[in-house]
């Protein structure tokens, strides 16, 4: 029987997409509140804020799989005190890489929510406001509607950068086959290895396969919501 | 329904000054009309009461508590945008039974249903409750959103120049519609508007704003005939009060600079000669555009006269208004 790819190679196609899909599903809605904070408040620290959220966009990705172990790794400062009390341990585990490939998508998510909010017409919310709807109401009722092809767009593109992320992933939970081994990081370790071409050929068609179809999956779906709201 | 009082409102956006100090109350039940150029503080007055702004000092009082800190939907107000605002991704029905759909009023399917058609009836858009408000013309998403302000009874309804996006007869029509919810509910009205005939026909007080401030409040009648200043003078009456230099037409009253004539104040017949520049026939009035020596007035006369262009006739004021060097009455 025809089967294009060995245990291992599905493992690690089936690893990439939990890892893709926690790190989306985990911070969408911290991406959507910082998204509103960016957009919608004026406080103190909102530059500050603005940078940190887009410094994994700039920084090697090295940079941030480092520090991520100095600060996430077992004897990190965050880390260890997770391990300690709640038995959270983010190295070299599945659950680090969906740290690092949330981190990485994280200003991509942040960014296309928050220019789908900076579009809705203020003047909406005040109007529902004026007519007895309070915060929390105003947000689920009129604006959440309103982004939510934004907040579509965010989701996919996370988890498009989720599903490529490498740099961060490798140097945080490194490439263990099983555990913590992506897609990316089996490409990368096929070759390595003399001959393992045709194995690394096989996991980039799988790659731009899962990409083709991400894509396909988003339009449909964006055009269905653009549709419903623009009432077309 | 509540009455409302304003306390020294003060207001400022950026060194822009909006509002200066201004007090006001409006009794439980009134329609009270704010007048004023643009940039007078006619809208910064609506939104401070509504809560979207927040005032520089001052204080604002519904029903005796004071509402400053409070957030526009624990105000219990009901407000009217000049730009319309509408949800774009909900029916007209769905606009419409928004305010009746907030998780603390829990109102039952029924009832919003009824009161949405009701309102929908009034406002004469029951046809067009299936559309997406997307759909709709100007004129018909004012009406949906004056209506999303009527399905509900807040404590006082404050509306930006409503009418203004509708054409003539819909305006004269939902003009007495908001009239007879006004009588019917008792409800309270603050409502800014250019439109002379708005003020005059709806208004039960008149607040005049200059620059951010409140020059008078009083009844139609009072703004209208016994004026402060020239400013309000001016702003209403059709056509507008003459304003000329006080010895126009012989000596003035010591202080005055400026005399003051509405068109009624012009006596036709007598005095000072004039000419007929123009006689514009509107059909339930005519006006005249004279000129008396360098002066131009505008008066009106009998709809049917005979009189005609380059006519000569002799004119004096009656009963008129006086005003000092800055604007005053005298």
């Amino acid at each position: 029987m025809f089967d294009p790819l060995t245990a291992e190679e599905w493992r690690a196609v089936a690893l990439s997409l939990r890892v893709s899909f926690w790190a989306t599903a985990v911070s969408l809605p911290l991406g959507i509140l910082v998204a509103y904070a960016l957009a919608r408040w004026r406080f103190w620290g909102r530059e500050v804020l603005n940078g940190l959220v887009h410094l994994p966009l700039i920084l090697p990705p090295v940079v941030t799989g480092y520090l991520l172990l100095v600060t996430f790794g077992r004897r990190g400062s965050v880390g260890a005190y997770l391990d300690q009390w709640f038995g959270i341990v983010f190295a070299f585990r599945w659950t680090g890489a969906a740290l690092a490939a949330a981190i990485m998508a994280f200003p991509l998510m942040v960014r296309a929510i928050r220019l789908a909010i900076e579009a809705v017409d203020p003047r909406l919310e005040q109007a529902a406001s004026t007519l007895g709807a309070g915060r929390v109401w105003v947000f689920a009722t009129v604006t959440l509607p309103l982004i939510l092809p934004g907040i579509l767009a965010g989701a996919i593109l996370a988890f498009a950068k989720a599903m490529g992320e490498f740099g961060a992933t490798i140097t945080f939970v490194s490439n263990i086959p099983g555990q913590t081994q992506t897609l990316p990081s089996a490409i990368y370790a096929a070759l390595q290895v003399p001959g393992g071409e045709t194995q690394a050929l096989r996991l980039v068609l799988v790659s731009i396969t899962v990409a083709m179809a991400a894509l396909l999956v988003s339009e449909w779906v964006s055009r269905k919501v653009a549709k419903r709201i623009s009432g077309a | 329904m509540a009455e409302v009082s304003l306390v020294g409102l003060t207001k400022s956006y950026g060194t822009n000054r909006a509002l200066a100090d201004v007090s006001m109350t409006i009794p439980d039940g009134a329609f009270v009309v704010l007048l004023g150029p643009t940039g007078a503080g006619k809208t910064t007055t609506l939104r401070l009461i509504a809560g979207l702004d927040r005032p520089d000092a001052g204080d604002i009082r519904i029903a005796g508590a004071p509402v400053t800190a409070d957030t526009p939907a624990q105000r219990d107000v009901a407000m009217v945008f000049q730009q319309y605002s509408l949800y774009p991704h909900l029916t007209v029905r769905e606009n419409l039974a928004f305010p009746l759909r907030s998780p603390v009023l829990n109102w039952p399917e029924a009832e919003i249903t009824r009161k949405v058609g009701e309102v929908a009836e009034v406002l004469r858009i029951a046809h067009k409750l299936d559309n997406k408000a997307t759909q709709l013309s100007g004129g018909e998403m004012q009406r949906v959103s004056i209506g999303r302000a009527l399905v509900r009874n807040p404590r006082i309804y404050l509306m930006d120049e409503p009418l203004s996006s509708l054409d003539a007869k819909l305006r004269a029509d939902l003009r007495i519609e908001l009239k007879r919810i006004h009588a019917e509910l008792g409800a309270t009205f603050l409502y800014v508007t250019h439109d002379q005939i708005e003020a005059m026909t709806m208004a039960t007080h008149v607040g005049v704003l200059d620059a951010g401030r409140l020059v008078q409040f009083g009844t139609p009648r009072e703004i209208y005939e016994n004026p402060v200043s020239a400013y309000v003078a001016s702003r209403l009456g059709q056509p507008r009060i003459n304003l000329l230099p006080a010895d126009a037409f012989g000596p003035a009253p010591a202080g005055a600079v400026q005399i003051g004539l509405r068109p009624e104040h012009v006596r036709i017949g007598e005095g000072q000669p004039a000419t007929v520049r123009r006689v514009e026939r509107l059909g339930d009035q005519t006006r005249l555009h004279l000129t008396m020596g360098p002066h131009e007035i505008v008066t009106l006369t009998d709809p049917h006269t005979a009189l005609a262009a380059g006519a000569q006739i002799s004119i004096r004021p009656d009963t008129p208004l006086w005003f000092d060097a800055s604007g005053n009455r005298t």
